[in-house]
């Protein structure tokens, strides 16, 4: 397949907080300029722009592409909103680098801005609408169910127990301590996550991430271009998305084959033969404790059932063998959910660089991988980057 | 680059403030009313519902017997074939207890914990579960493999609706 190399050559964030003064425009126009300014760029330098945002809902602002796109540089430009619930902040990268890739352009700005704080009294009513309106909304569920479900069923099928889980929360939150745009970070035990209210068991209040305002942005080149721009240019070397079935309950959750659907067709494209030796430093989507290791097996960064072993053993721990969300991840950093996938690719490609600051891992990873997933259970997004 | 060497946005505002009206701010509560169609499929698995009956499709192909039933075999990607009656007993294949309404507010004191599982359905081929909740049954001795059946609304109050099903009880023996 020919076409054009693509590189990340900026990125901007901002902070992610409860509950932000600014707009969702402002927070995209935030992000964009402090992603201009890492690599001197202008917006006339930009040639598209690839918007990620959530639901609707949650700002009651319907067609909130077109709202946003002012605030993330669109004005008369190709813009192109990207939507695949939490899988949305890996799949607005995805598709600038098919802007990007297909010759169409040599520059793209991918911005994902996330006001989740609008919605009352709780953001988690409107995902109430992502069920089934017949078959499953008279039963009223809240999006909690389905990931008390998951974790359930990925805990029984390989005798997983709830304070091996807790780790994950215990270990990202910590990370988080050093990341300057976050909402949680904190020093906790696995006894406080035990501790924190039982939401939905097996789910406590610690085990998931916050509701979270914010909005991250990148700046992607073509291989010409970016040379130009950067002495450290982080390659975009694949990408893979999948989609399973809607009919959420009719396969088995213990493990997402869409995962690794995608995960198989980023490795294909970068010519990743053996995941668990290449990828040496991973952003797995955690926006509850068990989704990292549920993650980390679907992108067969772990063998099945032994994530968990992983973990235990300190090996995706920032120093460890292989580091996990080094970042502090959804838990830590917070998630505004478009945003945090983004977040995700900017710290693998700050870590690439060896830009990281104090969350940098040693060891001079060359080639990492960011992953986001949401919509019903059903999509995984992939991006695998080298330097 | 790194980020700690910038001025990271957003600023973050305090539930004080908003409560003392330093920040201004407009509400609006959408009355949207919806009335969605449910089609051939769905619609007569309501109907069977409403006379205490669960009804599944089956493809011909992949012989795969599905709940909720669907006009279309989403494998195969064919038109699926024949009406099934199943079971209206099953297997949990996963649940959770949970103490939080779907809006985020928690259950009141003295309330018990819904019980949302995963219940594979007797009758249909292997795996094929709907979303549903359990009853009669304290929540500590739920297990994931327990054999369950439905309890139904008496017929004069069923209206074709998944509540024609009140909750699923464990089978006794």
């Amino acid at each position: 397949m020919a076409y054009q190399r693509v590189a990340i050559v900026g990125a901007g964030i901002t902070k992610f907080v409860r509950r932000a003064q600014e707009t969702g425009k402002e927070l995209a126009a935030q992000a964009s300029k402090m992603a201009l300014e890492s690599c001197g760029m202008t917006m006339d330098d930009i040639e598209s722009v690839s918007l990620g945002t959530a639901p609707d809902a949650f700002d009651g602002v319907h067609m909130k592409g077109e709202y946003l796109s002012d605030g993330s540089g669109g004005w008369r430009k190709p813009y192109m909103r990207q939507f695949v619930g939490g899988g949305t902040g890996v799949f607005a990268p995805i598709h600038g680098w098919y802007h990007v890739a297909s010759g169409m352009f040599d520059t793209c700005l991918v911005v994902c801005s996330e006001k989740m704080s609008s919605c009352h009294p709780h953001p988690q009513g409107a995902f109430k609408t992502i069920f089934d309106h017949t078959t499953e909304q008279p039963l009223n569920p809240t999006l909690i169910w389905i990931f008390a479900l998951e974790m359930n069923r990925f805990m029984q099928t390989y005798g997983i127990t709830k304070e091996e889980i807790a780790l994950v929360s215990v270990k990202n939150k910590k990370n988080a301590m050093d990341h300057p745009a976050a909402q949680l970070p904190m020093e906790i035990t696995v006894e406080d996550v035990m501790n924190s209210e039982t939401l939905a068991w097996p789910v406590n209040r610690l085990d998931i991430s916050p509701a979270s305002d914010g909005a991250a942005a990148i700046v992607l080149a073509s291989e010409h271009v970016a040379k130009r721009i950067t002495d450290k240019p982080v390659w975009i070397d694949g990408v893979g998305w999948n989609l399973d079935t809607a009919y959420w309950a009719t396969r088995d959750l213990y493990y997402p084959r869409y995962v690794e659907k995608a995960a198989r067709m980023a490795y294909d494209m970068a010519g990743i033969k053996e995941p668990k030796r290449e990828i040496e430093i991973a952003e797995p989507y955690d926006p509850f404790d068990y989704k990292e290791l549920h993650h980390m097996e679907g992108l067969l960064l772990a063998d099945r059932g032994e994530a968990v072993q992983m973990l235990l053993d300190g090996k995706t721990q920032r120093d460890g063998d292989r580091p996990m969300c080094p970042s502090g991840g959804a838990l830590g950093v917070g998630n505004p959910i478009s945003a945090t996938g983004l977040m995700k690719i900017i710290e693998i490609f700050l870590q690439l660089r060896g830009e990281a600051g104090k969350r940098q891992v040693p060891g001079n990873p060359r080639c990492g991988l960011a992953q986001a997933w949401g919509d019903l259970m059903q999509v995984g997004t992939v991006v695998v980057m080298r330097r | 680059m790194e980020l700690e060497k910038f001025e990271l946005g957003a600023t973050p505002l305090k539930d004080s403030a908003i409560k003392e009206g330093k920040v201004l701010t407009v509400a609006k509560k959408p009355n949207l009313k919806y009335a969605w169609d449910n089609g051939p499929a769905i619609g007569r698995y309501l109907a069977e519902l409403k006379e205490g009956r669960i009804i599944a499709r089956k493809c011909n192909k992949c012989r795969r017997i599905m709940i909720p039933p669907r006009m279309f075999c989403e494998l195969c990607w064919r038109p699926t074939d024949e009406w099934v009656y199943v079971e209206d007993t099953g297997t949990v294949n996963t649940f959770s207890i949970c103490y939080v309404n779907w809006d985020a507010s928690r259950i009141k004191k003295g309330e018990k914990p819904h019980l949302p599982a995963v219940i594979e359905i007797d009758g249909a081929s292997p795996g094929m579960g709907i979303l549903h909740v359990l009853g009669e049954v304290e929540p500590e001795k739920i297990k994931i493999g327990m054999k369950v059946r439905a309890v139904w609304k008496k017929p004069e109050e069923r209206e074709g609706s998944i509540t024609d099903i009140l909750y699923f009880k464990p089978v006794r023996g």
